[in-house]
């Protein structure tokens, strides 16, 4: 690029509040709410008594865990290996005792429990050897063993496996863009990170556009947050790598990977294509920070930067240890006596948790204390009256009142036909609906409806398949035994007319001896005997068997022998099954 | 008047030209229709419909030799779906076919399991591992629910596991619509 | 938690939302026909209020009752004014000084017929106050087609009291013939004397026609597009459908004026005279019966104004807004399949 060539003499065009001429479709303006949290410094939150820490905190396979109750361990210690294809690592937060593995209510909205560990801090907090490597000297699958092992996933609330994220595929990677955006209301971690810790954010982007080999980065925050710029746009200018701190539009959901890539790059990336295809890769600015620190200190994600607000005394952002339970965190920031509900996220993406006892995972941006005065329970749903003000908002250029429509009656096709997976679930749609509709409602559930029927389409295909498959073995056994059969029989009518035969010029050839004195014994006596020895050995068996005494059968309880009856019984019932079922089957 | 008559009937022949010529053009080998009740059909294999299978079941649709409300682990909506395919009305469930039942999956305790192999025998869809006198167990992910193993196991050691909802297999409800008449 | 006080689909997210409600919307759109209606009573006497009220009550009423039968909550839809809306639409269709049973007639058939045997707010495929105009002006032409005369204007005018008389009663005072009070409308007027051969320019000059269109009546119109301009400015309703209804209108009549000037009037007279800016407004601007997409809002308009000028000019009906909007209303299904948008990132292939 252009700005590369420049380099020497850009330090001040780099500083400069770039602007960019893309927008997306739509977008709404909800109440920001975001100056309360941002009073305060990111404060540490204390080391809370029991920590439960889900196995599953990201997007792919559960990690495989590795501990056992009453195992001590460390704080950074591995406890979940991450499993083959997309998983990442799941690592203790503290150090302290494994008390228990098993299956707890987490945050997620069937509100189902999960695999995790309950872990008992001992109060030390002490660190197992952490070592991180020189990027720059070594390779991408080892920086990104480095960051699947240290357990980094997307913290915007993506939680996809950033070490996948990292991978070079065939087409170039032009452009490397950072997401500070947070567009989404009440949500400021992001904001008092690019504050707080610019530098390493920075640093977090040069191991990316290196693992990457991207040309530049570009770093897009929303232009409701100064101090952020400022401080991000000072880390920028001390690097050496092209770097860019972008202003753009404060509109919801301008945070929104697609939509930042678009406006930062004018790319559109539709659903089901990868970005990296084209040439763009995005990360979120705490991912960033995260990678750095795994990568230049060997730091697992054991904590992350958490905003508490809502209905709290005292709203702010903490460092939180993942695993602490939300009661403790908003405990902390002193919730108000009328909090009735707590949601995980921003009010318009955000997820219901099912109680106050789930603990902060990895996605977990953002814990507001609600209260039926803060978020009153919305009027009941009138009908669609089609006014398209979802469309006008629709960031996916979808038209929601068909999607709605489709997805009400069930017409599941149909919703695919009008794009239903391009909806990212921005909830811009149900923000403005004045019939209050819970449109995202209806997309979630047709999106699951269609997954589970993809599902079951694919297994029930397997089905067919594997039946058919048995009925043509069946089939063919049926015939190979048949003609092992006819061969037999021609072998053995073969051998009675060489017999024959060989009978006939035996005879021929002793023509004083009587035909049939000979030719009967000649014939007939191998078969008799064979039929003799078979039956002896039978005979012989029984004996035997009648003579074998069982062992300590003298004094067998009433119970034992009803139970040996009852063996005796069910022998008896699969022999005459095995006699039945088995022969006229074949 | 004559006019008329000559250009109505040589419309007619045209026309009749035109879909000689399309039957045969567009000709469909085979029978797709059973293809198309056989893909709607859920693969269970499990012989409720009392045919051999799904594939013969289907065949019987199309031939019209068997109701569309025969087939239970189907459900309501598996009816539904052939009531649309073969543009006939939608039928319940009922008289001498099982209701459907929720999906399970057949489960071998395999402290009682004595190796008979009748139930590999009986599998469908070859869902069941195993060899003579040793222990079975059934591949859950293959198994169908069909229950064809279960009468044949002599020692009643297979039971039918409902699936149970977990995180994984979890789905969005259909949203309450609020509209609905609340009083009385 | 919360779950035990809502229903459980009530808590997910966005748990924000804007306070725009349906039944703010319809009150907007009501508000915004005051200035038409006012203008009206300027120029044509309070009879048309009477009219208003009378459509109020009985759509109101009609909408309780089938409510009510379709066992549906009765409060939330009465409050939602989309009632209320088309019967202020369809009163306004209608001549003031029509029988009342008229009006009753055509409210409650727009109500239960065109609204709620499809299925009520947000089913129905027309627009129910145009099904009710076509059905009065089709079984009731007489009635429908006696239109008051603008003040100052006919033989006689009637007093308030006077006109309810007339409304309720069908009594006119003393030696007051019917046609002292009421008086072919501007459309009709050119019709028939395009019949008997007058060129436009000298119809034009009779005390009927006022500036640009009819006397009062250019007026009425006018006051229904400032109407319309408040909802443009405020986002109710999208420029699409005004712009090519209106745009289409101007057009077809601008050739056909160019062609033959003595034959077709100037488009203004089009904008101005009949319906046609309350339909484009107000009209073919109702969300439900119109298409969803830009474009298709586009090619809807510009049918609508397209069969509104073919109506008028060879058509057995003076106007033809009413019959141009339930033509177009069929179309609208094929109309939105065939007119959908591109999505994000599906576009044509990107540089």
């Amino acid at each position: 690029m252009e700005v590369s060539r420049f380099r020497a003499d850009t330090r001040e065009a780099v500083t400069d509040n770039m602007t960019t001429p893309y927008k997306f479709h739509g977008g709404v303006h909800p109440p920001a709410n975001k100056a309360q949290s941002t009073r305060t410094a990111i404060a540490q939150m204390p080391l809370p008594a029991k920590l439960v820490i889900p196995f599953h905190q990201h997007v792919g396979n559960t990690a495989k865990p590795l501990v056992v109750a009453g195992d001590h361990v460390l704080k950074g210690q591995l406890i979940g290996l991450p499993e083959d294809g997309i998983s990442s690592a799941i690592h203790a937060s503290t150090s302290g005792t494994i008390t228990e593995i098993g299956m707890q209510v987490v945050a997620h909205a069937s509100g189902l429990p999960d695999l995790c560990a309950t872990l008992v801090p001992d109060g030390k907090d002490e660190w197992i050897q952490r070592e991180g490597i020189n990027f720059r000297t070594s390779l991408n699958a080892d920086v990104r063993q480095v960051l699947r092992l240290a357990g980094v996933v997307g913290l915007g609330g993506g939680v996809f496996p950033s070490d996948m994220k990292l991978r070079v595929g065939k087409h170039k990677v032009k452009t490397l863009v950072i997401n500070g955006a947070e567009c989404e209301p009440y949500i400021t971690c992001d904001d008092m990170l690019m504050r707080e810790r610019a530098g390493e954010i920075v640093k977090g982007a040069e191991i990316m556009r290196w693992a990457l080999e991207a040309d530049r980065i570009l770093i897009g925050i929303e232009d409701n947050k100064p101090e952020a710029i400022a401080s991000m746009q000072l880390a920028a200018a001390a690097s050496n790598d092209d770097i860019r701190v972008v202003a753009v539009p404060t509109i919801y959901p301008g945070g929104g990977a697609k939509q930042l890539i678009r406006v930062l790059t004018g790319i559109e990336v539709a659903a089901g294509v990868r970005s990296t295809d084209k040439g763009v890769q995005c990360f979120n600015v705490a991912t960033a920070q995260s990678i750095y620190r795994a990568v230049a200190f060997g730091e697992p994600l054991v904590s992350r930067i958490v905003t508490v607000t809502g209905n709290v005394q005292r709203a702010q952002n903490l460092e939180v240890l993942i695993g602490t339970p939300v009661s403790d965190v908003v405990a902390y920031a002193g919730a108000l006596p009328d909090t009735d509900s707590y949601i995980m996220g921003g009010p318009m993406m955000g997820l219901p948790l099912p109680n106050a006892g789930v603990s902060i995972v990895k996605a977990a941006n953002c814990i507001i204390a609600a209260s039926p005065k803060l978020f009153p329970p919305a009027p009941p749903a009138m009908p669609c009256i089609r006014c398209t003000r979802c469309a006008e908002v629709c960031p996916a250029e979808l038209q929601p009142q068909d999607l709605y429509w489709f997805a009400k009656s069930k017409e599941f096709g149909k919703a695919q036909e009008y794009n239903l997976f391009d909806c990212i679930e921005c909830g811009a749609c149900s923000y403005v609906c004045p019939s209050s509709i819970p449109l995202v409602q209806y997309y979630r559930f047709a999106k699951s409806e269609i997954w589970a029927r993809e599902a079951d389409k694919t297994s029930s295909d397997a089905a067919r398949e594997r039946f058919e498959f048995r009925e043509s073995r069946i089939e063919r056994e049926k015939q190979e035994k048949a003609e092992k059969l006819a061969a037999k029989e021609k072998a053995a009518a073969e051998a009675k007319l060489q017999a024959a035969k060989l009978a006939a010029e035996q005879a021929a050839a002793s023509p004083d001896a009587t035909m049939p004195a000979i030719s009967t014994p000649a014939v007939a006596p191998p078969a008799n005997d064979a039929q003799a020895k078979i039956q002896a050995a039978i005979e012989h068996a029984k004996l035997q068997a009648a003579a074998v005494k069982p062992k300590n059968t003298e004094q067998l309880t009433p119970q034992q022998l009803a139970e040996i009856a009852d063996i005796e019984l069910r022998r008896a019932r699969i022999q005459e099954l095995a006699g039945t079922d088995v022969e006229t089957k074949e | 008047m004559l006019s008329a008559l000559l250009i109505m009937s040589g419309i007619a022949v045209l026309l009749g030209a035109v879909l000689g010529y399309a039957a045969i053009r567009f000709r469909v080998e085979g029978n797709p229709l059973v293809e198309k009740i056989d893909a709607i059909l859920p693969q269970t294999q499990c012989g409720q419909c009392n045919y051999p299978g799904c594939k013969p079941y289907a065949t019987a649709i199309a031939a019209g030799e068997a109701d569309i409300n025969r087939c239970p682990p189907g459900g309501e909506e598996g009816i539904q779906k052939l009531a649309d395919l073969l543009g006939v009305e939608f039928k319940p469930f009922g008289g001498d076919t099982n209701a459907p039942k929720p999906k399970s999956v057949a489960f071998i305790d395999e402290n009682t399991c004595i190796g008979c192999t009748l139930c590999i025998q009986a599998c469908p869809v070859d869902a069941i591992a195993g060899a003579a006198k040793q222990m079975h167990t059934i591949i859950s992910r293959e198994c169908t629910g069909c229950e064809l193993c279960v009468a044949p196991c002599p020692v009643d050691c297979i039971s039918m596991q409902v699936i149970e909802e977990k995180i994984s297999n979890w789905k969005w409800k259909y949203p309450v619509f609020a509209l609905t008449p609340v009083k009385q | 938690m919360r779950k035990h006080s809502h229903p459980i689909s009530a808590f997910f997210s966005p748990f924000i939302s804007k306070s725009d409600s349906v039944s703010a919307i319809m009150l907007k759109v009501i508000l915004a026909l005051i200035p038409g209606i006012a203008l009206y009573v300027w120029y044509f006497g309070p009879a048309i209020l009477v009219s208003i009220t009378l459509a109020s009550i009985t759509a109101l009423a009609t909408e309780a009752a089938m409510l009510k039968l379709r066992n549906r909550p009765i409060a939330p839809f009465l409050k939602d004014n989309s009632a209320l809306l088309t019967a202020w639409l369809l009163a306004l269709s209608i001549p003031p000084l029509a029988p009342w049973w008229l009006i009753v007639v055509g409210t409650a058939f727009c109500i239960a017929v065109a609204k709620h045997l499809y299925g009520g707010l947000g089913n129905n495929p027309f627009n129910p106050a145009m099904i009710g105009y076509a059905v009065l002006i089709v079984s009731f032409p007489v009635q429908m087609t006696q239109w008051i005369s603008p003040q100052g204007m006919g033989g006689f005018e009637l007093s308030f009291m006077q006109q309810l008389q007339y409304i309720f009663s069908g009594i006119l005072p003393d030696g007051i013939k019917l046609d002292a009070i009421t008086m072919a409308t501007p459309l009709d007027t050119l019709k028939t004397q395009l019949h008997l051969a007058h060129p436009v320019s000298e119809i034009l000059t009779q005390p009927i026609f006022g500036q640009l269109a009819g006397h009062g009546s250019e007026m009425v119109a006018g006051g229904f597009m400032i109407g319309g301009l408040y909802l443009l400015a405020t986002r109710i309703i999208s420029w699409h459908l005004p712009v090519a209804y209106l745009g289409t209108l101007f057009a077809i009549a601008g050739i056909f004026h160019l062609v033959d000037p003595a034959h077709y009037v100037e488009p203004l007279f089009h904008w101005f005279s009949g319906a046609a800016m309350l339909g484009a407004f107000f009209i073919l601007t109702d969300p439900i019966s119109s298409p969803t997409t830009h474009k298709g809002k586009l090619i809807f308009a510009a049918g609508a104004g397209l069969i509104t000028y073919l109506i008028r000019v060879y058509g057995a009906f003076p106007d033809g807004m009413a019959f141009s909007t339930l033509l177009m209303n069929i179309c609208v299904p094929l109309i939105d399949a065939y007119t959908q948008p591109k999505v994000f990132g599906k576009k044509e292939k990107q540089a």
